[in-house]
């Protein structure tokens, strides 16, 4: 008897899931599962709630209805997030990356990446401090473990906050528009750490306007308008061939610009 | 009629252990001070807590509401009433720091919620409780910010420690004027007691500003 879990069950599964911020409806309900090591992108106009589903994807916000079963919990089922303690343990496995990076400035970029393991897996600063040269390494960054965050540039602050995600361990990793904030030329050594990492088998959700990423390492692209996904399915399809005129009109503008 | 200084001369040693008392009793104000006002200030982050948020809104009115000599007095003369004994200096302590407290907890607020909520977010995602990310992430950024506020509020709490006198702790005021008691010589001791607390407050800011400069340099602020 084999006591492997089962393939087939998704690592993320979103179910109906609706959120508003006052009589604004931000998401409408949303259904969508992630097997393990697959490669989800969204994409979708500005203001369609991008940005919103993935933070209900580890608590930052709380849907009103709706459920998000992650990692093997249910992390909110109709407005009811888990309680704090749980809630603290579960985004250890859920790594989430921010447009903003948003890293820790009074703390080097080793810190920044040991800080996490040394104070809830236990670690002690030694073997952090090990755990975290190697993840700088990881991300190319060897050289600037020591420097202060605001010496840095944008793709080596974005490098160095992937780092701090994965120096958690998670199973999941989040992005929230990861390049959106750099200048064009940084953009590609960030998506090189994500396809690193895609290629490792990481299970990624990953919200961006790089349409070529999205193109090559996708597995599945969701495609969103207005709350909703209005389409979804392998990239090939949602880019060469879309079903929906939005998606058409959403992915002309996009590479018209490009 | 000219200035005669000889009576403050004559005394100086009286005069420096008067400053020395003035700085134990402010230094030790301002610890409480700030402890208080680093609870208050973390009790009014979040109105949804009611109590803690309701208790704590409470001491501040009280405190900020109310002249600081009158909370002295209640403290010095008011509590001997039920029986309450406190020694002058402690209660001249517990009375500043109790006052200083109000102020230094709005200090500690604005710092704490002028630190970018992706920092939260942050420390939150890789699974911080709200504790840890306060103790690890947003306060030592706050810390920073505080210190230019908090300079004018340690400023003012060695100014206001002139009022300690009137319950007796021998600070530098109360010294000042046990002279003039003997020398009737008020205008010479008040210059020199002026003088003494504008030396004090220099070294202060001169100190907190160094300190600041120290933290931007290590990196501590954007």
């Amino acid at each position: 008897m084999s006591l492997q879990p089962d393939q087939a069950s998704p690592i993320v599964s979103v179910r109906g899931l609706r959120k508003s911020f006052g009589s604004h409806v931000v998401l409408d309900g949303i259904d969508f599962d992630v097997p393990a090591s697959q490669v989800v992108v969204v994409i979708g106009p500005s203001g369609s709630g991008k940005s919103t589903l993935l933070r209900c994807c580890n608590g930052l916000e709380t849907p009103q209805a709706g459920s998000v079963e992650i990692c093997g919990r249910t992390l909110v089922q109709d407005g009811q997030m888990l309680p704090d303690a749980d809630l603290n343990a579960l985004r250890e496995e859920v790594g989430m990356v921010f447009q903003s990076f948003n890293l820790f400035p009074h703390l080097s970029a080793l810190h920044n990446v040991a800080l996490g393991p040394k104070m809830l897996r236990g670690l002690s600063a030694a073997q952090a401090q090990k755990e975290a040269s190697a993840l700088l390494d990881k991300v190319g960054l060897t050289q600037k473990a020591h420097a202060m965050p605001a010496s840095l540039s944008g793709g080596q602050k974005q490098r160095v906050a992937i780092a701090r995600a994965l120096a958690m361990k998670p199973r999941v990793m989040l992005f929230d528009e990861p390049t959106s904030a750099l200048d064009p030329e940084l953009v590609g050594e960030v998506l090189q750490v994500m396809k690193l990492l895609a290629s490792e088998g990481m299970t990624m959700i990953v919200v961006t306007h790089e349409m070529e990423f999205a193109k090559e390492v996708a597995d599945v692209v969701l495609v969103m308008d207005h709350g909703r996904i209005i389409e979804s399915g392998p990239p090939g399809t949602i880019f060469s061939q879309p079903e929906q005129p939005r998606t058409r009109a959403f992915l002309q503008a996009v590479l018209a610009r490009a | 009629m000219g200035l005669d200084f000889s009576p403050v001369w004559a005394d100086w040693p009286l005069l420096l252990r008067g400053a020395l008392e003035t700085v134990e009793v402010t230094a030790v104000s301002l610890v409480l001070g700030c402890v208080l006002g680093l609870l208050v200030g973390i009790g009014r982050l979040n109105p949804e807590r009611r109590l803690v948020y309701g208790l704590c809104s409470a001491y501040l009115a009280v405190i900020r509401g109310t002249p600081l000599l009158v909370q002295l007095f209640i403290l010095f003369f008011g509590l001997p009433q039920f029986g309450i004994m406190l020694p002058a200096f402690f209660c001249g302590v517990l009375g500043m720091g109790i006052y200083s407290g109000a102020y230094v907890s709005e200090i500690v607020r604005g710092a704490i919620q002028s630190v970018d909520r992706g920092q939260t977010e942050a420390a939150r995602s890789i699974g911080l409780s709200s504790t840890q990310a306060m103790r690890a992430v947003i306060l030592p950024q706050a810390v920073v910010r505080m210190i230019p506020p908090l300079g004018n509020e340690f400023i003012a709490l060695i100014k206001n420690s002139a009022l300690v006198s009137l319950l007796t702790i021998h600070d530098l005021m109360h010294e000042g004027q046990k002279i003039i008691s003997v020398s009737y010589r008020s205008l010479e001791v008040y210059l020199a007691i002026a003088v003494i607390y504008f030396v004090l407050t220099g070294l202060t800011s001169i100190g907190l500003r160094r300190l600041e400069q120290h933290l931007r340099a290590g990196g501590m602020v954007q």
